[in-house]
């Protein structure tokens, strides 16, 4: 589903502080599967994921969508297809504060033309399986971390993508909720959905919701 | 077709959640913004519609008027001047008139006397008008003395106040018949202050006074038009002079405007980081500031607008009438016209509302260009 081929990355590129995030990675991610990455903080896993994510562009290499090779479409085409197919999880939740729940997970569906109304269901729909359908109006800052966390895994999912992307999704969560996220990962992968993940945690780099760990160090991959 | 209109519908809906987020940075900037219009709408309208009220009072007065210079100094008019004029062609009415200028110590205060015909003004009495009768304290029937030319004391009745509907011109006239002024001042019989002038055909007004140049060397034609002018100038260098006095406090609330608007909070900077790491494109993150931008500004600029209007056409200007209208200190109290002109709306909407909307979009744009992954490095 996505290929990476020689991948590398350079920070502030011709400049004095020019620093090589990734190094050559080649990868291959199948689809309906959890592929989490593990390695210590500056291995290059949150920069790999923002290049798999057309958050950003890679300095060299190819990257592979769905067989097509979208690493030098322009800036609008890549949102398209951010917004289409993939949903994030961050690790900060990065919510907007001020605004309900439901009215934070509708964001990703706002330039889709989607109707108000349309969303909204689908929001409370979401936060139903998530079972936080009470909390839909509380305001995001009056919510746990936990509950926090489903609105924003909520919010990867009104727009139906077919990749969600997880950077370090338990960081901030205790060892209950850790297991909650990991029973909504089985979700995902139930209903065909392919997961990239970060994380340091053992609970969920050893968990068998997660079908691959790859290793990385120094922007490269070190083992599978 | 629905699917855009959707779109925009969600950007509205999200720009105002956002400013209602942001509540008391959003009603600091609004008050300041506010404070502006207010300020630039009430002078604008103000010496608007005292133009319009000059140019309206002055239609009654007359198309020229003839001075004699002295030495480069106004003069009596010498008798047969009158008869001189009646010869050129294209005058139409001539009239002598009898005007003169008197310091009141009492008030501090100079008053323009004028004779009238013994028909509308009977001997031993005058009309003042409402400024003046209003610092003396004058009623019909009162009396009050003014120090001659001889240095004697005058005195006179009142018989009537002028209507306040012309104070802008009458605040302090005080009309006496000719036989009172002429011994008032000491004015010899046949001589006039200067000469009223009617012109059978309004576009020879200019012809006509380049006759009375030439047939009467030591005189100086004064045409409604330049007094109409002189009006204008005036009103338009009181409004300057106040823009200047309150360039200053304009300029730190403009300042504070700017910076208000201009600078992102970090806050701001990340929501618009989530924004697009979420798949909103560039311009929808620049819409939706847009409407942001416009929402304040349009608001501040009906605000200050409409307040302004209260403030200049119901309260009288009470903030800057003492600089703009009145001169001596004899303040004329008027109510004035209601005279707003598209021009004037216009004008005060590009010095509104496009700087601010420009100062919001430069610092959008910056921040809306930036890559999304940021977000996710937060």
């Amino acid at each position: 589903m996505i290929e990476l081929a020689n991948i590398r990355k350079a920070f502030n590129q011709g400049r004095h502080n020019e620093y090589w995030a990734l190094h050559g990675i080649d990868l291959s991610v199948e689809a309906g599967k959890v592929t989490a990455f593990r390695g210590p903080s500056g291995s290059g896993k949150t920069t790999l994921l923002t290049i798999v994510g057309c958050l950003s562009r890679p300095t060299e290499g190819r990257v592979r969508f769905k067989g097509e090779d979208i690493s030098g479409l322009p800036e609008r085409f890549l949102t398209d297809i951010r917004r289409q197919s993939f949903g994030f999880v961050f690790q900060q939740f990065n919510l907007i504060k001020g605004l309900s729940a439901v009215d934070n997970i509708i964001l990703p569906g706002m330039p889709t033309g989607r109707s108000r109304r349309n969303l909204v269901e689908r929001a409370d729909e979401l936060l139903d399986q998530l079972k936080l359908g009470h909390r839909s109006r509380a305001r995001v800052e009056w919510l746990s971390g936990g509950e926090q966390q489903r609105v924003a895994i909520a919010r990867a999912l009104i727009n139906d993508p077919q990749v969600i992307i997880a950077d370090e999704p338990t960081a901030n969560l205790d060892t209950a909720l850790s297991r909650e996220f990991l029973a909504i990962l089985e979700g995902f992968t139930a209903a065909g959905k392919t997961v990239l993940l970060t994380s340091h945690d053992p609970l969920v780099v050893e968990s068998s919701a997660v079908h691959r760990v790859i290793g990385m160090r120094d922007g490269r991959l070190t083992a599978d | 077709m629905r699917p855009w209109l959707e779109k925009q519908l969600h950007l509205i809906d999200f720009t105002l959640a956002s400013l209602a987020r942001r509540k008391t940075k959003n009603v600091g900037l609004l008050l300041a913004y506010t404070l502006i219009v207010f300020v630039l709408a009430s002078l604008s309208l103000f010496t608007h519609a005292l133009r319009s009220e000059a140019s309206y009072v002055l239609a009654g007065s007359p198309e020229v008027i003839l001075q004699r210079m002295v030495a480069g100094r106004h003069d009596l008019i010498p008798p047969g001047y009158l008869d001189k004029i009646g010869r050129i062609r294209g005058v139409q009415k001539k009239e002598g008139r009898l005007w003169g200028y008197y310091y009141d110590p009492v008030v501090n205060a100079n008053y323009t006397f004028m004779a009238r015909p013994a028909s509308e003004v009977a001997d031993g009495t005058i009309m003042v008008g409402s400024a003046l009768a209003r610092e003396r304290g004058l009623a019909p029937n009162n009396t009050i003395s003014f120090r001659s030319y001889a240095g004697k004391l005058f005195g006179f009745t009142v018989a009537a106040v002028l209507s306040p509907d012309s104070e802008l011109l009458s605040a302090d006239l005080v009309l006496l018949s000719e036989s009172d002024f002429r011994r008032f001042f000491e004015y010899p019989e046949g001589h006039y202050t200067d000469i009223a002038l009617s012109v059978a055909n309004p576009q020879e007004v200019r012809t006509v006074a380049a006759k009375l140049s030439a047939a009467l060397p030591d005189s100086r034609p004064i045409l409604r038009e330049e007094v109409l002018r002189t009006y204008q100038s005036l009103f338009d260098w009181r409004e300057g002079i106040v823009l200047t006095v309150l360039a200053g406090a304009i300029l730190a609330f403009a300042i504070l405007a700017w910076e208000k608007a201009s600078g992102l909070s970090a806050e701001e900077r990340r929501e618009i980081g989530i924004l697009k790491a979420i798949g909103w494109e560039t311009g929808d993150v620049i819409r939706m500031k847009v409407w942001e931008g416009l929402v304040i500004s349009l608001t501040a600029f009906l605000l200050g607008g409409i307040a302004a209007y209260v403030h200049v056409f119901h309260f009288g200007a009470a903030v800057f009438a003492p600089v703009l209208k009145g001169w001596s200190v004899l303040y004329p109290r008027f109510t004035l016209v209601p005279a707003v002109d598209g021009l004037q709306i216009a004008t005060l909407f590009f010095f509104t509302v496009v700087p601010y909307t420009a100062a919001v979009l430069v610092p959008i744009w910056r921040a809306a260009i930036t890559d999304p992954d940021a977000v996710m490095r937060a």
